[in-house]
Order: C-alpha cells, then sequence, then structure tokens
C-alpha cells in the first residue's frame, strides 16, 4: 500500500540541490542562451565528434564542469549512496535505453523536466509525464511482480 | 561563454549530488509508488524548476543575452511519436537502473564497475541513436522523399 519513507526523505538537502541546478540553469539560459539539458549537451557534443566536427566548445566546458564537482565531491565525501544493483546485464541494458531514448525524446530530466517546464512547454510536461509514468511502472513491474532485481 | 558553463556544470553537478539524485536508490524509491515512497526527487524538480522560472522565462522573450550570446532554444513545435516514444524508452532505462545522464557524469569519480558500465552503455546507445537516425534519413532520401531532412546539427 502507499507509504511515504518519512525516515529517508531529505526535504533539506533535495531544496537545496534543486535550488542550486535551477540556478545552473536559469544562468545558463539567461546568460549563456543555452538549455542545460543533460542529454542534449553530451549528446549534442557526441553527434558533432561523430560528424567529425569540433564539438561546441561550451557543451565542453559545461560537461567539465560536472564531471570536476564529482571529483571535488570525493575529496570530502563519498558520492551518495553506493546502491548500486549486481545485476551487469540489467545496468548495461539501462544505459543503452537511456542513451537511445533521451535521444529520441530530445531530453531527459534536466532538459524537459527543468528546462522545458520552467519554460511551460508543452512537449516538456508531455515528455515528463510520460518518462516519470513509465519509471513508474518499470519500478513496479521490476520490484512487485518479478520479484526485484 | 566557457567560464559561465564551466560554473554552472559544477554547480549542477553539485546540485546532483547534495540533492542525493546520484544515488539510484533514492531515485527508484521515489518511482517506487508501491514500495516505501521517497518524494525527494519531485522537491528536487519542484524547486529547480521554480528557481529556473525566472530567468527562463526572461530569456524567453529575448534574443540575445546580457554578455551577447544568440538565445537560440529549441523550437520544435507539437508533441510528436518521436518525444513519446524516446521519453517512454527513457522511463523504462530509468526506472531499471535508477540512473540518468547527468547523475551519470556527477557520480563518475566514485569511480565504481556499475557507474562505469552504465555510462559507457548510455554513450553506446546515444552512439546508437546517431548511426540510427543517419541511416534513416539516408534511406529516406534514396527512396526520394523529399518530406525527409538530412542530419542536421541541433539547434541547441
Amino acid at each position: 500500500m502507499f507509504s511515504i519513507d518519512w525516515a529517508h526523505f531529505t526535504p533539506g538537502s533535495a531544496a537545496l540541490g534543486g535550488a542550486m541546478i535551477g540556478a545552473s540553469a536559469g544562468a545558463m539560459a539567461l546568460i549563456g542562451g543555452k538549455i542545460a539539458g543533460i542529454s542534449g549537451i553530451f549528446g549534442g557534443a557526441l553527434s558533432e565528434a561523430m560528424q567529425g566536427k569540433r564539438p561546441l566548445p561550451w557543451r565542453l566546458w559545461f560537461l567539465g564542469g560536472l564531471v570536476c564537482a564529482s571529483f571535488l565531491w570525493v575529496l570530502f565525501r563519498p558520492v551518495p549512496g553506493a546502491h548500486y544493483g549486481e545485476s551487469w546485464p540489467l545496468i548495461a541494458a539501462g544505459g543503452l535505453i537511456v542513451g537511445f531514448g533521451t535521444r529520441l525524446g530530445s531530453g531527459c530530466a534536466s532538459g524537459h523536466g527543468v528546462c522545458g517546464l520552467a519554460r511551460f512547454s508543452p512537449r516538456s510536461m508531455a515528455a515528463v509525464t510520460t518518462f516519470i509514468g513509465m519509471g513508474m511502472v518499470t519500478t513496479f513491474v521490476m520490484r512487485h511482480l518479478l520479484g526485484g532485481a | 561563454m566557457k567560464t559561465l558553463a564551466f560554473l554552472c556544470g559544477v554547480i549542477f553537478g553539485l546540485g546532483l549530488l547534495i540533492s542525493g539524485m546520484t544515488d539510484p536508490a533514492k531515485v527508484i524509491a521515489f518511482l517506487d509508488i508501491a514500495g516505501a515512497w521517497d518524494p525527494s526527487l519531485i522537491l528536487v524538480m519542484i524547486t529547480a524548476v521554480l528557481v529556473a522560472l525566472v530567468p527562463m522565462q526572461i530569456a524567453q522573450r529575448r534574443d540575445r543575452t546580457v554578455i551577447g550570446e544568440k538565445i537560440a532554444f529549441p523550437i520544435t513545435r507539437g508533441i510528436t511519436g518521436k518525444l513519446i516514444l524516446g521519453s517512454a524508452i527513457f522511463g523504462v532505462g530509468w526506472g531499471m537502473t535508477g540512473l540518468c545522464p547527468g547523475p551519470s557524469l556527477a557520480s563518475l569519480a566514485g569511480l565504481t564497475w556499475q557507474e562505469w558500465l552504465f555510462f559507457c552503455s548510455m554513450v553506446a546507445g546515444m552512439v546508437g541513436f546517431e548511426v540510427w537516425q543517419r541511416a534513416s534519413s539516408t534511406r529516406a532520401q534514396r527512396q526520394g522523399n523529399p518530406a525527409v531532412p538530412t542530419a542536421t546539427p541541433r539547434k541547441i
């Protein structure tokens, strides 16, 4: 049955982290003129490289910043929760699907979920509803119908 | 521009790490509505949208930014089949692993095999998409379909 996991709900850090993500996206849009959607930035750079072109510098700098944040973080504490599954086929298949799906759908949680919704984009509203919905269905099937993985 | 992009990338990454969005268990706890539900993810998204709202709305109405960069947001109109199908596919992968592109990049320094396997598979999936997309448009061109454009760089 439906129950809220108050023990694990972290409203303070969720709000702080969310505000930082929003600030980054807002700044990229208003000052940089770009959409801070990770699948678009990363996928776009990949697409440019595959066409033999030099990826747009701003993309590489943004991605560089993202990865630097990661290394900066681990100097002080471990990456939050190393709760990864042990099934490599599941992880590999999931990765392939996420890579393909985010490109086909023109965005992911940051592009559609943050930037698109902040723009009041109907496309993004549809995208967000779809990927959250399918995410919930998939989790339900895997955890409650197939007995978890 | 480069400094802006780099700083924004750092802040974005730290935001993901602070909010716990790099933790697949936390993401899946949100997607698992039949289990013990952790609403953290939706709070992250809501706060992010609220903070980005005013800058995004202002930017949409301008041609250029204060530093002179051209503002060229995606202009695709309409809710297309590709959008829904792609989002659905992404949702399935997300539900399977609890990971998506941003958190994947932000957790690379954890150096676990799972993170890197996901990252490499994600790249492979994106490459696969590019290859598929080019093959489709080449095929359509050969069949003389004038409605299909050649693969053009994305307008982002």
